[in-house]
């Protein structure tokens, strides 16, 4: 009658997983404990005698190119390391960032491209950022094509001639015209306009992510088949493929001004640092160095190679480059 | 696995068939109709060719559009003196903060003053192991176990931990908000009525339209992540539910309250039980929806695989970026067949026999001592906390091989066949794409409006064409009407080579097992898989154009698609198909002549089904080339000027899809109609 309750099976599954499970807990038994060797490296290093003020806590917005992804993990290192603050590294979308300013989750953005409209609203109107001067690199926004064009037609850099190449660029999408590559919707463009005014047989066409424009550059590249488009530097891309400007007739300031007229190049951006008046008037030490920090486009595409081409971890692309360069992260120490 | 499959396939027609045996004259000839209908409309076109098209430029806003800046821009200003933020928003946002930093402190990341989580890797496997067995069976708990340990292989534990504790957390509180909602517009018509435009709504809303001012509302964390994607994955759990609470026989309700028993009772006791199963699909059916959120939410910092996918596609990473999303892919086969075995989990009960009933209880309890023990090694010991790393062996994470095989296929590709799908993509485009593009978008507008409503008259029922007239006429309120004839074509001719791959694959499939049982986990991929991993070896392929998202969206809606026609084509039943053979049918006469018509139903259903999912990748097109209403949504999300226009454009969007889900489903339940006089 009883024996329903006590088959073998029962008894040999629970010896299974009970020799399984002691098995394990006697491994464990030459294993570390947590906390016992693993705090170290996690405990932040505030409190060292170095650091006058406490630093406390940065948010940083690491907004989406590798460009900013270098700033940011040299800053971040830097902030560590010196100054024993707790940083927050928070990915997210320029627009995002700037709200991030006014709800109070974000410090700091170290790459700001131009973004007039979000200064007037956020510095301006909401006062809740400041502008924390320039980042030492200059935004260069320009027309570009794939390097063997510029080698096979070395006339095509001057944007007078283009006219006359129209049809090699021909696609399904630009409809007859020439097509001309926009990329990601994001960054301000003047193309459409610029092509009108120059009276370009050019039509453009909008990729619509960075990603699907420099895929298309690269393929062309890569097949030698045609293409221009819309590009700017400091890019980590340039060092893989390195696209050739075309010219365009010259900015003066105020030829941007109405985009009916356009019929220039575009501005050069003095790429610009945005903090949190929160931060600002923190008395951080941390703000003190973002306020200094300032590096040259070579400089910011030394790490972004690191990490873009070696796969290198953004923390160890600091630490190498911050190795290497010792004097210039001296000085922005410097008091 | 999908997403919107049983949400939107288990939903009762709209409209009853409006095609009764005295119907229109019309109704007897609806081919000729329809083609008559399309000739006049190509004489409108070349006679009236690019008149009164409201064409909008790119770059331009209309004024609406700014209006709807300036509404953001005063909330947004407001924030902190209005009292909904201060009172509501505020505390909605803090206990889920406070959920999900619970499940994340217990699994992903370090919390509790510890260093690390309080369940380390082995104890999360235990747990998983336990939990599936317990309420699954054995084969799914060997899987759950070995897909997660799998994830710590590939080098990803934490970051798959951190998007199983988002995805547990969003999971909850749709569950939470929608079980109860579901049930109670099973119970109520009206309810039922009010609910399904506002579900409608939130499941082809683009994410990308509301994600930024969710960050102005709940502020950039946990909060905004989980629910986001709650707008998305709450909905077919409401739905199924409902669905689920309506298809109780009502003699078993009626049995129920003859007997005496109270509402609460026939509730309780009777219609939630009998509809347990129906509503643990619903469940499914959220996770999976939840799943799919990964990637987009990232865009706002949510932490997990959605950022290893988001890093390397700035790098056009796309090995990394695979290996990212095959770990998003098997976290769903998971969750998927772990919560099909819990539904699955009664029947199962029933056919035990008395000893393995008796068994059980111990069994369970010697489970549980063991995952107990696992518990608390992780918690203890460090080795079972972080999953071990290769570093300082002469091996490597299998991750990097992965991410290097796929690289080495995307190169392969990339270099041999560019030049078969650029010509495909020039002849697509312009033999099918163009002409049909060239139509909406050059016809004048009320000529378009006059043929999409004759249209829905013919092929669905008046009510169908009085939708049509109505979102068409918002469409043409959002300013965005030649983007939207843009986007329409192109969502037209996927859907058109959506349903042909349904066909012939389905077809396959549903004639032969084994071909079902090779291609479903392809298509479970697919569907799973986040596009941004495969965007980029597209462009490569086609190039950055109206194709290449058309490819992009076959690639996503193609497997539902595959799925209803198979089915649809196993369901005919075996009677019919001896007789035809025994006719002597051959093959290809039994695959058109009885099949495909006994399958009618499936494959209405799969063309409406496709046309939703390929309106789904509408904004990812955008990504890639496809321009339109999907740019025009992602430049809304990217740039504060264009807020007000990427809300119309996802308006749009959504009126694009409650007016084709509208005609297709009048179609269907015509079909079904017919065939039952």
């Amino acid at each position: 009658m009883t024996r329903i309750g006590s088959p073998r099976g029962v008894r040999r599954t629970a010896r299974v997983a009970l020799v399984a499970t002691f098995a394990l807990a006697l491994a464990a038994c030459g294993g570390a404990k947590v906390g016992e060797d693993t705090t170290s490296s996690a405990a932040p290093a505030a409190g060292g005698s170095g650091t006058a003020a406490a630093c406390g806590t940065v948010n940083i917005a690491i907004n989406p190119w590798v460009g900013y992804e270098a700033d940011a993990a040299v800053v971040a290192e830097l902030l560590q390391s010196k100054l024993g603050c707790t940083v927050v590294k928070k990915n997210l979308d320029e627009q995002v960032s700037w709200q991030g300013f006014g709800t109070g989750e974000v410090d700091v953005i170290l790459e700001n491209w131009g973004h007039e409209d979000l200064k007037k609203k956020y510095i301006e109107e909401q006062k809740v950022a400041v502008e924390v001067g320039p980042t030492g690199r200059e935004g260069k926004i320009g027309w570009f094509v794939v390097p063997w064009m510029a080698e096979k037609y070395p006339d095509i850099t001057d944007s007078k001639n283009l006219n006359k190449y129209a049809d090699l660029f021909k696609t399904s999408e630009s409809g007859g015209k020439g097509q001309f590559l926009d990329g990601d919707p994001g960054f301000v463009t003047i193309d459409g306009p610029l092509i009108k005014n120059l009276g370009l047989n050019f039509k453009v066409v909008y990729t619509g992510s960075e990603a699907a424009l420099i895929t298309s550059f690269r393929q062309a590249e890569k097949e030698k088949k045609p293409a221009i488009g819309y590009f700017y530097s400091p890019q980590w891309f340039l060092s893989e493929v390195p696209l050739v400007n075309v010219k365009l007739p010259e900015y003066t300031a105020g030829c941007d001004a109405d985009p009916k007229t356009v019929a220039c190049d575009y501005p050069v951006y003095n790429l610009d640092k945005i903090a949190s008046a929160k931060f600002a008037t923190s008395g951080s030490p941390g703000y003190d160095f973002v306020k200094k920090f300032q590096w040259t486009n070579d400089d910011q595409n030394v790490v972004a190679k690191y990490i873009a081409v070696d796969k290198m971890s953004p923390e160890d692309a600091a630490k190498k480059w911050i190795a290497d360069n010792q004097a210039k992260v001296d000085a922005w120490f410097a008091s | 696995m999908a997403v919107l499959e049983a949400a939107k396939t288990t939903r009762p027609p709209a409209a009853p068939p409006a095609a009764t045996p005295t119907g229109p004259v019309w109704a007897a000839h609806r081919g000729a109709v329809v083609a008559g209908v399309i000739a006049v409309w190509v004489v409108l076109w070349a006679l009236l060719r690019n008149r009164f098209t409201l064409t909008l430029d790119t770059a331009s806003t209309t004024d609406l559009h700014l209006r709807i800046n300036d509404v953001r821009d005063s909330i947004d200003a407001g924030r902190n003196s209005n009292p909904l933020f201060l009172y509501v928003f505020n505390e909605i946002r803090l206990v889920i903060d406070a959920l999900t930093n619970a499940i994340s402190g217990l699994i992903a990341q370090p919390a509790f003053g510890r260093p690390v989580p309080l369940l380390g890797w082995l104890g999360v496997v235990a747990v998983v192991m336990f939990v599936a067995w317990a309420l699954g069976n054995g084969r799914v708990s060997l899987l759950a176990g070995a897909v997660f340990v799998f994830f710590g292989l590939q080098g990803l534990w934490t970051q798959a931990m951190d998007t199983l504790a988002l995805t547990l957390a969003a999971v909850l509180v749709s569950l939470l908000i929608g079980i109860p909602l579901g049930v109670w517009a099973g119970l109520s018509d009206r309810v039922n009525r009010v609910l399904t435009p506002v579900l409608d709504f939130m499941q082809t809303m683009p994410t990308f339209v509301y994600l930024a001012p969710l960050t102005l509302f709940f502020l950039i964390g946990p909060a905004s992540a989980v629910i986001a994607t709650l707008i998305y994955a709450a909905p077919p759990a409401i739905r199924i539910t409902a669905h689920g609470i309506r298809s109780v026989a009502p003699a078993t309700v009626e049995a129920s309250v003859a007997l005496g028993s109270t509402p609460r009772q026939t509730l309780f006791r009777v219609l939630l039980p009998v509809a347990r199963r129906t509503i643990v699909l619903g469940i499914n059916q959220t996770i999976m929806a939840a799943l799919s959120m990964v990637t987009i939410a990232a865009l706002i910092d949510a932490p997990g695989l959605g950022q290893n996918v988001l890093k390397a596609l700035q790098t056009l990473d796309v090995g990394t970026a695979f290996n990212a999303g095959m770990s998003i892919v098997l976290m769903a086969i998971v969750l998927d067949r772990v919560t099909t075995a819990m539904s699955e989990r009664v029947e199962v009960a029933r056919l035990m026999t008395p000893q393995a009933i008796a068994r059980r209880p111990y069994l369970l309890g010697a489970g549980a001592v063991a995952t107990l023990v696992c518990v608390y090694l992780s918690y203890t010991f460090a080795n079972y906390a972080v999953f071990p790393t290769p570093e300082g062996t002469s091996l490597g994470y299998i991750g990097d091989d992965i991410a290097g095989a796929a690289d080495a296929v995307k190169d392969w590709a990339q270099s041999n066949l560019t030049f078969f799908t650029q010509t495909w993509k020039d002849v697509s485009t312009a033999w099918f794409l163009d002409p049909v593009e060239h139509l909406l978008v050059e016809s004048p507008w009320f000529v378009v409006v006059a043929v999409a409503v004759v249209l829905s008259l013919v092929i669905g029922n008046v009510r169908a064409a009085v939708t049509t007239a109505v979102c068409l006429a918002v469409v043409i309120g959002t300013g965005l009407w030649s983007d939207t004839m843009t986007t329409l074509a192109a969502v037209l001719v996927a859907t058109v080579l959506t349903v042909l791959i349904g066909v012939l694959v389905g077809v396959w499939m549903g004639r032969s097992r084994g071909a079902d049982r090779a291609i479903r986990p392809v298509l479970d991929a697919a569907q799973v898989m986040p596009s941004f991993v495969y965007l980029i070896p597209f462009v490569a392929l086609f190039g950055a154009t109206r194709f290449t998202a058309i490819v992009a969206a076959v690639v996503y809606s193609a497997p539902i698609a595959i799925k209803l026609v198979a089915d649809g084509i196993r369901n005919v039943s075996a009677t019919t198909v001896e007789a035809a053979l025994s006719a002597g049918t051959s093959t290809l006469q039994m695959i058109r002549k009885v099949q495909l018509p006994m399958a009618r139903e499936a494959l209405v259903l799969a063309t409406n089904q496709g046309l939703i999912y390929v309106l789904s990748m509408v904004v990812i097109g955008g990504l890639i080339g496809a321009g339109a209403l999907g740019y025009d949504v992602v430049a809304g999300f990217r740039q504060s000027t264009y807020f007000g226009k990427g809300l119309a454009a996802g308006l749009a969007i959504v009126m694009l899809g409650v007016m084709l889900d509208r005609v297709t489903q009048a179609a269907s339940g015509r079909t079904g109609g017919a065939k039952r006089r």
